[in-house]
């Protein structure tokens, strides 16, 4: 932040969760009110939820349900842990959490970065649709659950049923994978999956501390892309 | 031939078809074990259930008096939506169309129908494949759909709504999930719902980040933060267990609750499915205002039912049961030209024929509705199936506005149970008002 970046404080004892989510939706492009910084937060839900700017929020404390949810251009920076849905459906922006996050983590996310540094809960990137979201511990079961697009990047492990119904979502996981989803399978990792990995690491400010060639790449098979009574066991 | 018969032919009894074993369940038994999967259609449930039919109104007599046709006003607008919202919804007619996705539809029978609704001040809703501009562009009023897929969804959509309905479900598959065959999934369709073009698309059945009544409630918060409070929020459930779930979405901060029956459509699913789950929109009504009841949250949290809706009787009886509107969704595309006689031939050639044809799935629709065909949508002009919409609303309408005028009402709202009588005991039960002609409802008062 340079000086001349304006700074605003918000204390969530005193102040409402309404009262700050309509104060950063007040904000428009271009505004120079930059850089928010919110106090208190004490697990409460839907903090910094639909921003559409390009604004900064530091969130001192842990956060309950769908922090920063829906975020477009915004960075949401937690510190402290998040509950369920941190940056459900972000579009784009960047969102990191300081600690861990519970289930759901970026669920059908479209785009942006989500970058947990700690473990991520069950179902971290349900349905995701083209964000990128970096895991720097372990992930939860049934994480990528029907994941359509975008990457997940897991320097931790991978709970059971890693990738479960996953479309065209790709899956990087640089320690123990306990299980593989129906259709979901172990891929080649060539040198354009490093490069992709690089970048995604990269811009979780994480290149150079790891090595994108200890990651195994998993994505979809493909073999449940059309309804087939053969496959009905797999289902 | 039977010995102790002589002469000429002997009477033979007719040959018997089974009522358990009938045409349509043998055909059905050949079509399992020739291909091994079950049969996937569109539509609701086919099959005879108790319904609106059964029930009857009394009109004015001796202790009561009707209004005059045609002179005396009889309201017909409903708000929905003043519970939370700052910005309730104002519907001119309590009917109002239910949700029904792009893809499933073409863009020109999304059109039509915020054209008709539009025309006749009521809303439309999208459906599992995000919102199109034709859609929000021809339609006053649009209810965005919160479906467990989140196909296609953002804030930018969620704020050019004007009501957002968070969908646990629908009433011909409570429980299950949608999908989509390869067929439909044009490229315009696979971009909005992000998925490769022509797969067999599945969407999910339970949303992927919310698990309940008590997450619910954090879930309709968040989207009430994000719309900063304006717009109404809907949860429509499928009718399952209408007492409870109406009670939960009451709790989990719902402004309007969607109860949709059996009956109702859906763009397809398994016909076992759609048959065998669920309860008759009838048997839904009551269940769902007697929660609203006993909350003190009747005409605070509006009830919009669906499923069957067929004409202004079925609406005026909705409402006399306490529901504030209802919602259309197989009538209205019928309004707009689906399973016309008109294409009769070209139903036969798919094996179904006019009145019938439900495999909307397979995107092959004659009249150009449930496909995504560049050649059969040109089929339907959006502007003139709007009209037919907007004038099938309209007598929809005058008929409710009858029926209310006839039981002396000056709002389509003051019909009430008391109006009402059951030609069925099933249906005095379901529908908890008595047996015509006694003053008996079964389970409640003696004969």
């Amino acid at each position: 932040m340079n000086a001349s970046t304006q700074s605003h404080s918000f204390d969530l004892a005193t102040a409402k969760v309404r009262d700050l989510n309509a104060a950063l939706h007040a904000l428009k492009e271009g505004s120079n009110a930059s850089l928010w910084r919110v106090s208190n937060p004490r697990g409460l839900h839907a903090l910094a939820a639909g921003l559409d700017a390009p604004v900064t929020v530091e969130i001192d404390g842990p956060v309950g349900y769908y922090c920063a949810g829906m975020n477009k251009q915004a960075t949401v920076i937690v510190r402290g842990n998040a509950g369920v849905g941190i940056g459900e459906n972000m579009m784009s922006g960047r969102i990191e959490v300081e600690g861990d996050a519970s289930q759901a983590a970026g669920a059908t996310a479209h785009g942006g970065l989500l970058f947990i540094r700690g473990q991520a809960g069950a179902r971290c990137g349900i349905s995701m649709k083209g964000v990128d979201i970096v895991v720097g511990g372990s992930v939860g079961h049934m994480s990528a659950f029907m994941a359509q697009a975008g990457t997940l990047t897991v320097l931790g492990d991978a709970g059971e049923a890693l990738g479960d119904s996953i479309y065209e979502a790709r899956l990087y996981v640089r320690g123990q994978v306990k299980s593989l989803g129906a259709d979901c399978v172990e891929k080649e990792m060539r040198d354009e999956h490093k490069a992709q990995l690089f970048e995604k690491l990269k811009a979780a400010g994480l290149e150079g501390q790891v090595d994108p060639s200890d990651f195994k790449r998993y994505g979809s098979a493909r073999t449940l892309y059309h309804f087939h009574v053969d496959n009905a066991s797999a289902y | 031939m039977n010995e102790h018969v002589k002469g000429p032919a002997a009477p033979r009894t007719l040959p018997r078809e089974s009522a358990t074993f009938d045409a349509y369940t043998l055909s059905e038994i050949r079509r399992a074990a020739a291909t091994g999967i079950y049969d996937i259609r569109g539509a609701g449930a086919k099959r005879k259930l108790p319904h609106f039919d059964d029930l009857l109104f009394l009109g004015a007599s001796m202790s009561r008096y009707p209004l005059e046709g045609y002179r005396e006003k009889c309201g017909t607008g409903v708000v929905l939506g003043d519970r939370f919202a700052k910005k309730p919804i104002e519907l001119k007619i309590p009917i109002t169309i239910a949700g029904m996705s792009f893809g499933s539809l073409s863009g020109p029978a999304k059109e039509a129908l915020g054209r008709g609704a539009s025309a006749m001040g009521t809303s439309t809703t999208t459906g599992d494949g995000g919102m199109t501009p034709e859609e929000r562009g021809h339609s006053t009023k649009l209810v965005y759909q919160y479906l467990p897929s989140r196909y296609g969804m953002n804030p930018d959509d969620l704020r050019k709504a004007d009501a957002i309905e968070v969908v646990v479900g629908q009433g011909a598959k409570p429980g299950g999930g949608g999908m989509l065959l390869g067929q439909k999934i044009s490229p315009r369709v696979a971009k909005m719902r992000t998925l490769p073009e022509g797969i067999d698309q599945r969407s999910a059945c339970r949303h992927p980040d919310w698990t309940g009544p008590d997450d619910l409630e954090i879930k309709i918060e968040e989207l009430r933060e994000i719309t900063d409070w304006e717009k109404p929020i809907y949860v429509k459930v499928g009718a399952a267990r209408p007492y409870y779930d109406t009670a939960l979405a009451v709790k989990s901060g719902a402004d309007v609750v969607v109860v949709d029956g059996m009956q109702g459509g859906t763009a397809a699913t398994q016909e076992v499915f759609i048959e065998n789950v669920g309860i008759p929109t009838l048997a839904a009504v009551h269940q769902a205002v007697k929660a609203l009841q006993d909350l003190g949250m009747h005409r605070k949290v509006q009830l919009i039912v669906s499923g069957g809706i067929r004409n202004g009787a079925d609406v005026a009886k909705a409402l006399a049961l306490g529901a504030d509107a209802v919602a259309i969704g197989t009538a209205a595309l019928v309004a707009l030209g689906d399973n016309d006689p008109r294409w009769e031939s070209e139903y036969e050639a798919l094996g179904t024929k006019a009145g019938a044809y439900d495999d909307w799935h397979e995107g092959r629709d004659p009249a150009g509705i449930t496909t995504q065909d560049p050649e059969l949508m040109k089929r339907l002009d959006p502007e003139i199936a709007g009209r037919r919409l907007a004038n099938y609303l309209s007598v929809m309408t005058l008929e409710a506005q009858t029926i209310a005028r006839a039981c002396g009402k000056s709002h389509v709202h003051n019909l009430e149970p008391e109006d009402l009588v059951a030609l069925t005991i099933e249906a005095a039960a379901m529908a908890n008002v008595p047996l015509a002609g006694t003053n008996w409802i079964p389970g409640k008062t003696g004969f």
